[in-house]
C-alpha cells in the first residue's frame, strides 16, 4: 500500500481496516503524493456543486458502465479512465459518495473487478463530511495523465452471475432491498422509478436484510459487534459460508458485500449485479413473495 | 412532429445546450439547478397541491397553474438533487407563459433532444420525460374544467 492505513480505533476491531479512511485522516493528506480522492453519486450533478478539494469525479452510468452492452467497462476502457483520472496501479484510492456511500461502494467494488489493490472508502461518505462542516472547492483537478496497465476484468471471485446464481441456491443469498421490494409489494425501492422487472418478490431463501442496516445514523459503518448482531445472528452467516448478496442493480449491495467482505471478514462474498432487474424478468426461475425465505425447490 | 412546432423558449433552450461541448452541457445543466425559483409566498405552506414525480430517484413535486390559458409550472427538488432540479428549471422556464395547447402539442421527446443523454445517462434522463408527462397531465385536468 502506497500510503499508511488509518490507526483510527473505530476501524481496528474490522478485518480489514486499511479499507477505510476518516475525514481527518483524509483532510490532513489531501494533495499527498500517490493519493487520489474520487467522488461517485447517484446524482451526476452533485460533484460540480462543490467536491472534497482535489477529487476526481468517476460516474457509475458514464464511466464504469459499458454504454451498449449491459456490463462493465472492459480492461481498456478502464486503463483509459485511470488514466485521465490521474491514478496509477500503485495510487491509494479513496472513494466517497452520497447516499452514504452507495455508489461509492460500487465504484470501488468496480475497481476491485480490476484488482486495483489499494482502494477505500471515505466513511460516512458526504454526508457525514458535510456535517462536520469540512471545506467543499468548485475547482475540478487537471490530473496529469498516468500509464496505467491494461488489466482484463477478474469476474469470477466478487461478481455472480445469474448462472452461478442458480447453482448456487441452498447456500446463503443476503437480499439488501427494502422490505416492500422483498416481499413482493413493489419491484422498486419505495419513493424510486419502476425499473424494468417483470415480476416482484426475491430469490428463495434469500435472507432479507437491507442495506442500510449496516450503517449508523450519521452514515458511518457499525461497530462489529452490531455488525455481527445484524449479519450472523439476524441472518444467520457463518464463517465459510458462500454468500451472494444482491439488491435491484448491484449498487445496494456492493454496499453490503463491502461490509461483509472488509468488515467482518467473510471470506467468499460476491455481487450479484444482475439482481432483480435481471432476477425478476428472467423466465422461469423461482421467486418467492412475502415476508419469509422460503424454500429453494427441490432440482 | 416538425421543428416549427416547438415553441421559441422551448426551442432556445434546448439549442443553447447543443451549442455546447458535452462537458458544458452539465454545467449549463447546473446553471439551470440554481435558478430554479422558489415557490411562491401563496403556494409554501401547500405540499398538498404538489404531486410528485415518481420517475425521479430525487424527491421533486411539481404544480401546474393555468389562468387564462396560460401555463404555469412551479417545482420543488432539494439542493442535494441538483439533476433532478436542472430538469425542473428547464421544464418550469420552458413551459410557463406557453399557452395550454402549446404545451399539450410539444412532442414527449423534448427532453432528448437536448444532448443530454450521453451526459447524464439515458435513464436518469427518464425522470425529465416523467416530469414533463405529469405536467401535460395536469393541464389536461385543469383545462378540462
Amino acid at each position: 500500500m502506497t500510503i499508511e492505513r488509518d490507526p483510527a480505533p473505530q476501524f481496528a476491531e474490522f478485518s480489514h481496516p486499511e479499507r477505510l479512511v476518516s475525514a481527518d485522516w483524509l483532510e490532513e493528506r489531501l494533495g499527498q503524493p500517490g493519493l487520489v480522492v474520487v467522488e461517485s453519486d447517484e446524482d451526476v450533478l452533485l460533484y460540480e456543486t462543490g467536491h472534497i478539494r482535489g477529487a476526481v469525479k468517476i460516474d457509475w452510468h458514464t464511466d464504469l458502465n459499458d454504454p451498449v452492452t449491459r456490463d462493465y467497462i472492459d480492461g481498456e476502457n478502464f486503463a483509459k479512465l485511470m488514466s485521465r483520472s490521474g491514478i496509477s496501479r500503485d495510487t491509494t484510492v479513496v472513494i466517497y459518495g452520497d447516499k452514504t456511500n452507495w455508489w461509492a461502494a460500487y465504484a470501488l467494488w468496480v475497481f476491485t473487478l480490476f484488482g486495483h489493490e489499494d482502494v477505500r472508502l471515505l466513511d460516512g461518505g458526504r454526508a457525514k463530511w458535510e456535517a462536520d462542516g469540512r471545506e467543499y472547492t468548485l475547482e475540478a483537478p487537471t490530473p496529469t495523465p498516468t500509464e496505467y496497465p491494461i488489466v482484463e476484468r477478474q469476474d469470477s471471485v466478487i461478481r455472480a452471475f445469474r448462472d452461478d446464481v442458480l447453482a448456487h441456491l441452498g447456500d446463503p443469498l443476503v437480499d439488501v432491498r427494502s422490505p416492500e421490494e422483498y416481499s413482493g409489494e413493489r419491484t422498486t425501492a419505495p419513493a424510486y422509478p419502476e425499473e424494468g422487472a417483470l415480476r416482484a418478490g426475491h430469490i428463495p431463501s434469500a435472507q432479507s436484510v437491507p442495506w442500510s442496516k449496516a450503517v449508523a445514523d450519521d452514515g458511518t459503518f457499525r461497530p462489529l459487534s452490531e455488525l455481527n448482531e445484524i449479519y450472523r445472528e439476524g441472518a444467520g452467516l457463518k464463517d465459510g459460508d458462500q454468500i451472494v448478496a444482491y439488491c435491484r442493480i448491484g449498487e445496494r449491495s456492493s454496499h453490503t458485500w463491502f461490509v461483509l467482505n472488509y468488515l467482518m471478514g467473510f471470506e467468499n462474498v460476491r455481487n450479484y449485479d444482475g439482481s432483480w432487474t435481471e432476477w425478476g424478468s428472467l423466465v422461469a426461475v423461482p421467486i418467492v413473495t412475502g415476508a419469509e425465505p422460503g424454500e429453494v425447490p427441490s432440482r | 412532429m416538425s421543428e416549427q412546432q416547438i415553441p421559441t423558449q422551448l426551442a432556445e433552450i434546448r439549442d443553447d445546450f447543443l451549442e455546447l461541448q458535452l462537458r458544458d452541457r452539465l454545467q449549463l445543466l447546473l446553471e439551470f439547478a440554481n435558478e430554479l425559483p422558489e415557490l411562491p409566498e401563496r403556494y409554501r405552506d401547500h405540499p398538498d397541491l404538489f404531486e410528485r414525480v415518481e420517475e425521479c430517484q430525487s424527491p421533486v413535486f411539481i404544480f401546474i397553474e393555468v389562468e387564462d390559458d396560460t401555463v404555469q409550472m412551479y417545482a420543488t427538488a432539494p439542493p442535494e438533487a441538483p439533476t433532478t432540479r436542472g430538469f425542473a428549471s428547464i421544464l418550469a422556464q420552458g413551459l410557463s407563459g406557453l399557452s395550454t395547447a402549446e404545451v399539450l402539442e410539444l412532442t414527449d421527446d423534448y427532453p432528448q433532444s437536448l444532448g443530454l443523454a450521453q451526459a447524464v445517462s439515458p435513464l436518469r434522463l427518464r425522470g425529465m420525460t416523467g416530469m414533463l408527462a405529469r405536467a401535460k397531465r395536469q393541464i389536461r385536468l385543469k383545462s378540462a374544467v
